[in-house]
């Protein structure tokens, strides 16, 4: 069977993370052309309440489109953290908001990687909203999963007008926090 | 491939929106409801800016009396909706079936029965969509199990409603309407359009529910000079009531030959690893079939004989094809979204003393495939 690559990103309702799995099927599979799923639950609520986004990823036929393994989980809620960890491979990667999530596993077997996502959003990017988008570019550093051209190319395409200034900050900003600098006193 | 736009990245709604525009759909009349509402308010964008007419209706009973009327007048008509939206158009689904009016009914299956879960997924309106109006009637039903598909189906839709002169039912599931996936956009040319038969006789001899050797009465469309009349009571070949019990039994029986006469044209099923005949057969359709394609891959591997037919073509059901590969398996595994529903349909075409074993999920979440596969291995562990 084709090798697959699942990401999961969760949070709570308003995040944006189904926003943030759509650029990045799109990133994938219509600008670096392989094939992807983008897959979500949510509830019926508007704001609040769970909400996670799945994108598989793979160069052949995606038969189940959700993941059910995850390569790669990216979490800015405890609840979400509680919920998902224990769907991540051993050699998977978790990505988490270091402010809101506390990684309680004792010698986990997956790479993880905190960083204080919302805040950096909104004191050292200017909006708390591009939250994800931030962390997007956290995931395109740590991963390579998704080439950077594509997925700035996704992001202006799916960012409402006018704020294609302040989003590209945010990804880069998101690949500065990967790369380990210090952006916040 | 920014300039070339022939791949976009869609959710199952909007290839389902995409397909009808690229399907000649002129005329959309909807309310909206979860998880169908991304249909109307693509095609609400769309429509209006192609020339085709958008309206939302009062209530979903009212879209699907638009529908009929914007038919009869000539339009290729749809209406989308789920659930509890579906239910309140039967009656006049029943009619559109009972009149032979073309037009296409999208109903995105999500979790029943009343309200029950809008935002999760299900299968559970297969048999309604059979059954839901009153009443022997012809119908054809569809089930795409991904985002191109849908966009396809949704044109073949439109193509099977226009050919045989009655409403199509696509069924899609929460799963499928949200998922997105990278869809191929076919170009205008690439497309085949069907127009429904018109009359060649002069008005005063036209009868529009004619007793025709392929059973399908040429439409005329109201405007272009055929005055008819259009009735749900039992009616003649012109169109009005009657209560003579050969005409009755002669349209019933027409409704019934069109399906028998052309049923093969309509199937669409998919095999995989049917060749040879393996021992274990799942039968399944919609957003399971992916789930089902992944299990049987994985029994497969462990070099367990099992193979897959993907109905697509839910509604006339492809009962011949059931029937050949059930004189020749073990046993069948029908993996579904409901409580089980098709499977009744597969039981029937079942003639020997071999199991037929369901798989369920209804609590609103996507089957898994170890829920399938677990039930390959059971069944196979019996012969051992």
């Amino acid at each position: 069977m084709t090798e697959r690559y699942a990401v999961r990103q969760s949070g709570s309702g308003g995040q944006g993370m189904i926003l943030a799995g759509v650029i990045l099927a799109e990133a994938v599979g219509i600008y670096d052309g392989k094939n992807v799923a983008q897959t979500q639950s949510y509830g019926p609520e508007a704001r609040g309440g769970a909400s996670r986004s799945d994108v598989v990823i793979s160069d052949g036929e995606i038969d189940y489109p959700k993941a059910e393994e995850i390569d790669l989980l990216m979490t800015l809620t405890q609840e979400s953290f509680d919920n998902y960890h224990k769907s991540l491979k051993p050699d998977g990667i978790l990505i988490y908001d270091s402010d809101y999530v506390k990684p309680n596993v004792k010698n986990p077997p997956f790479k993880m990687y905190g960083y204080p996502i919302i805040r950096v959003a909104r004191e050292y990017v200017g909006k708390e909203i591009v939250a994800n988008i931030v962390a997007l570019g956290i995931i395109a550093e740590k991963t390579g999963i998704v080439s950077k051209e594509s997925l700035e190319k996704a992001v202006l395409a799916r960012v409402p007008k006018g704020t294609e200034v302040l989003n590209r900050r945010a990804l880069e900003t998101g690949y500065l926090l990967a790369q380990g600098k210090k952006l916040l006193d | 491939m920014e300039e070339d736009k022939e791949w976009r990245l869609l959710q199952g709604n909007e290839a389902c929106a995409e397909g009808a525009l690229l399907g000649g759909c002129n005329f959309f009349a909807g309310y909206p409801i979860t998880p169908s509402s991304e249909i109307a308010e693509y095609l609400s964008r769309e429509l209006p800016r192609r020339g085709g007419v958008f309206i939302q209706m009062e209530d979903e009973i009212a879209s699907m009396g638009a529908v009929i009327g914007a038919s009869l007048a000539g339009a290729k008509a749809m209406t989308a909706t789920s659930g509890p939206g579906f239910s309140l158009k039967q009656e006049n689904l029943g009619f559109a079936s009972f009149c032979e009016v073309p037009c296409v009914v999208v109903n995105v299956m999500r979790g029943g029965p009343s309200t029950g879960q809008p935002t999760l997924t299900s299968q559970a309106d297969v048999l309604q969509a059979r059954w839901g109006p009153h009443g022997d009637h012809p119908i054809i039903a569809l089930a795409p199990s991904s985002v191109e598909e849908t966009l396809f189906l949704t044109i073949e839709s439109f193509n099977l409603a226009e050919k045989y002169r009655e409403p199509v039912i696509l069924l899609l599931d929460e799963v499928i309407a949200h998922m997105r996936e990278k869809t191929y956009i076919p170009k205008p040319e690439e497309i085949h359009l069907v127009e429904r038969k018109k009359p060649t006789c002069p008005p005063d001899d036209y009868l529009p529910f004619e007793m025709t050797e392929d059973y399908i009465p040429p439409l005329a469309a109201y405007g272009e000079g055929y005055r008819f009349h259009v009735t749900g009571l039992t009616h003649d070949q012109r169109g009005f009531p009657t209560n003579r019990p050969d005409e009755a039994e002669q349209l019933l029986t027409r409704l019934k030959m069109k399906m028998e006469f052309h049923k093969k044209d309509m199937w669409k099923y998919e095999g995989l690893f049917l060749e040879p005949v393996p021992d274990i057969l799942v039968v399944t359709y919609g957003s399971t079939a992916r789930v089902a394609k992944r299990a049987v891959r994985i029994a497969r591997d462990e070099g367990i004989s099992v193979g897959l037919l993907r109905v697509i073509t839910v509604w006339p059901f492809p009962d011949e094809v059931v029937k050949q590969l059930a004189s020749e398996v073990k046993g069948i595994i029908v993996p579904e979204q409901n409580q089980g529903q098709i499977i009744c349909e597969v039981e029937r075409y079942v003639r020997r003393d071999i199991p037929v074993v369901g798989v369920h999920r209804f609590d609103g979440s996507m089957m898994e495939p170890s829920q399938i596969y677990n039930t390959i291995k059971e069944m196979k562990q019996k012969w051992q």
